[in-house]
């Protein structure tokens, strides 16, 4: 089992997603006395009688102020079995492109919804948008159990409707649960519930300790993207010249075949070095130094891969976009490409659809893409990019764009026909 | 804040990652900015900070300066261990001293005596003194509620503020550097690291840290609840007796605001201990900076502090 879970919440606005937080972090302990000091403080102050534990979380002024949470934070917690980082994400719609930020990374996300009003659209959008990102696993929190008088009926109706939605979006049904709480009075967060009794299933924290982390697989073909050329050219290292990154995909072990993308150059790995020696092999994850046999010219955003299985070098793009600015885009933008460690410009020949989360549907040929949207476009690049499909490689498959006027990030790109 | 526990291997393959995280931070920023500098102030973090930033690079050395904002109320151990770390590694340390400004007219002494909020303007000037174009902090998420809302690469206008609302999202591992003239990026390759994982991390690298974090005798008096020491800050006042005590420090920074706890804990395994074992947060417990009102690390964030 892995000791680490990285977990994102999503959920719409009200729904509670603070004080669940609040909650997960004060039923393990996480809490310590002048934090809550601080939040009872400030919850007599507002006239509360009890600790508003929302206020744990909600750490800008305009956040307490308005009640709500603005931007994404990330909270650490840990029981005896497992550790935790969650992206907490907020929920207003302007504020989507959070979601995105904290699923990139999740292996798991708890979607909230108010059990008053069950499935809404932001639980449709949010769930596409994990969904097309590839978090494994989901958890619906069916949240304010309490104020429907902790009625199964309506548990089992918005459990139905969640399940059968997240089937039509590629989750197998052990992928996803539904779990009836209430954050405010703790019921099924870290405490089992009694007034649940027809709820057989696990709590929300039982199941973030239990549930199994996939694995990154064991097949997956060597990826390196080349962060810094290391030349010390120091009297003790005269000649030293080691290609230093961080391993996207795969394994690497000395003597393997490797080819250097775009240039298309082979070597074989001699080295694999850290500050703390020499590696036997080392995986994906890992910061190393590789060297190669042979005296290459490479640089950074080159991409080092195993010969046999290289990726696809190419100049055309087609890949679904989430689109996280204000500034909508139309065909015919010039804009950047970050991908791995190389930026390129690029142009936006077309946007072929965009999807619809309500109903789940693509409208083809759309005028623009505006924030929030998720469309598919062709991009064509000024330099040739070794890319495979996110699906096949996340790391390799994924890219930034950003707008060459300002250094703004305006969309998270997602290489592939996964909309389309 | 989270609950320490003895570092199982479970706990050490955690550690890897967030090494391996922080490495690859300093190595983008390397590749990708023209004149990046790294915050020192010989404290554990920041000593953290340098440590990691040498195993980033190694065999070849450090590729950037260090700079330290002194207030002018340090504590001498921490200076002597700040200057030996220079000295060891053969590193470029830029000082900027707080009094400069007072002396000069551009700051006015508190008249609380606290110079900790007069470390902005003098960063501020330093970066665009020597045009850096993105600075390394220390700060880690789960120091404080406003901390956590901070991204790795957090991008500042050309005031060094800090606007939570137009932050960039920041997406897989692809860091956005792209800044423009006059403005900076700070970095923050220790977001994702607790207390707990920063001390294991020293625990595990053998990773020297000045004398003052580990149990001493000294001369204090309280104030606020906290355990200040005697020093250029002023102090005691009348009525403010000093006893001395066996102490420790939990974080280290300006003399007027940081206090000590008590403690007998001398040894990294027995700090580990100690602090597994603390009802308080690190900065709950020593910092009064944080105290002054309900949203005062933010505050002080938009006015440019790390």
């Amino acid at each position: 089992m892995s000791s680490l879970l990285r977990l994102a919440t999503a959920g719409s606005v009200d729904d509670g997603k603070s004080t669940l937080v609040g909650r997960l972090l004060y039923d393990t302990k996480s809490v310590l006395a002048d934090q809550l000091d601080a939040v009872t403080r400030a919850s007599v102050d507002r006239g509360l009688s009890t600790p508003d534990l929302s206020l744990l979380v909600d750490g800008l002024r305009s956040e307490r102020e308005q009640g709500i949470t603005i931007d994404v934070a990330y909270r650490y917690f840990a029981t005896p079995r497992r550790s935790f980082v969650l992206a907490d994400t907020p929920g207003h719609v302007q504020y989507t492109r959070n979601t995105v930020t904290g699923a990139s990374t999740a292996q798991l996300a708890v979607l909230l919804v108010d059990a008053r009003k069950g499935v809404v659209e932001q639980t449709r959008r949010h769930a596409a948008v994990l969904a097309l990102l590839g978090v494994p696993r989901l958890v619906l929190a069916v949240n304010k159990i309490d104020l429907v008088d902790y009625d199964e009926a309506v548990f089992a109706v918005i459990a139905n409707e969640f399940a059968t939605h997240a089937t039509s979006l590629g989750y197998a049904e052990g992928d996803v649960l539904s779990i009836p709480v209430s954050a405010l009075q703790g019921d099924n967060v870290a405490v089992k519930s009694e007034r649940t009794p027809w709820y057989a299933g696990p709590t929300l924290l039982e199941h973030l300790e239990e549930v199994p982390v996939a694995p990154d697989p064991h097949d997956a073909a060597f990826r390196f993207p080349v962060q810094y050329v290391i030349r010390p050219r120091t009297a003790e290292y005269p000649d030293y010249r080691g290609y230093a990154g961080q391993i996207a995909a795969g394994s690497v072990r000395p003597g393997d075949e490797v080819v250097v993308l775009p240039h298309g150059l082979r070597s074989r790995v001699a080295a694999i070095d850290t500050a703390d020696g020499r590696l036997a092999e080392a995986g994906s994850g890992t910061s190393v130094t590789l060297l190669l046999e042979d005296d290459l010219d490479i640089s950074r955003g080159d991409l080092i891969a195993i010969a046999d299985r290289a990726p696809r070098v190419t100049d055309e793009l087609t890949a679904a976009l989430c689109w996280l600015s204000n500034k909508p885009l139309a065909a015919g933008a010039r804009v950047l490409v970050k991908h791995g460690a190389r930026t390129v410009q690029a142009l936006v020949d077309e946007i072929g659809s965009r999807f619809d989360e309500q109903t789940l549907t693509t409208v083809d040929s759309p005028e623009t893409l505006a924030l929030n949207d998720i469309g598919t476009v062709s991009l064509r690049l000024a330099e040739e990019l070794p890319v495979d499909d996110y699906a096949d490689s996340p790391r390799t498959g994924a890219f930034l764009v950003i707008d060459p006027k300002d250094g703004d990030t305006l969309a998270a790109g997602l290489i592939g026909e996964r909309f389309a | 804040m989270t609950t320490l526990e003895p570092a199982t291997d479970a706990a050490q393959d955690n550690l890897a990652a967030l090494e391996s995280e922080a490495i690859h931070i300093f190595r983008e920023v390397a590749g990708e900015f023209d004149r990046p500098v790294i915050l020192f102030s010989g404290g554990k973090d920041s000593t953290l900070l340098l440590h990691l930033a040498i195993k980033a690079f190694w065999p070849a050395p450090v590729p950037f300066p260090l700079l330290h904002v002194d207030t002018g109320h340090n504590f001498d151990e921490v200076i002597a261990f700040r200057d030996e770390v220079v000295r060891k590694h053969g590193l470029r340390l830029i000082v900027a001293h707080v009094q400069d400004w007072i002396d000069d007219g551009r700051l006015a002494e508190r008249p609380d005596g606290t110079r900790n909020p007069l470390q902005t303007q003098p960063l501020l000037d330093t970066i665009a003194e020597h045009r850096f174009d993105a600075v390394f902090g220390g700060g880690r998420r789960d120091e404080e509620r406003a901390r956590a809302k901070e991204r790795i690469f957090s991008l500042r206008n050309a005031f060094g503020q800090w606007e939570p609302r137009r932050q960039r999202p920041e997406l897989w591992n692809l860091y956005n550097g792209r800044h423009r003239p006059g403005e900076q990026v700070r970095v923050f390759p220790l977001s994702n690291w607790t207390e707990a994982d920063v001390w294991h991390y020293i625990n595990r690298e053998g990773v020297e840290l000045p004398s003052i974090y580990f149990a001493h005798q000294r001369k204090v008096y309280e104030r606020d609840g906290m355990l200040l020491t005697e020093g250029p800050w002023g102090g005691p006042r009348p009525g403010e007796d000093v006893r001395e005590l066996s102490v420790r420090y939990r974080t280290v920074g300006d003399g007027s605001c940081t206090g000590a706890i008590e403690s007998t804990a001398s040894t990294v395994d027995e700090v580990i201990a100690e602090v597994l074992a603390s009802r308080l947060t690190e900065r709950g417990a020593t910092r009064a900076d944080d105290r002054l009102s309900e949203a005062a690390m933010e505050d002080r964030k938009r006015e440019g502090y790390f």
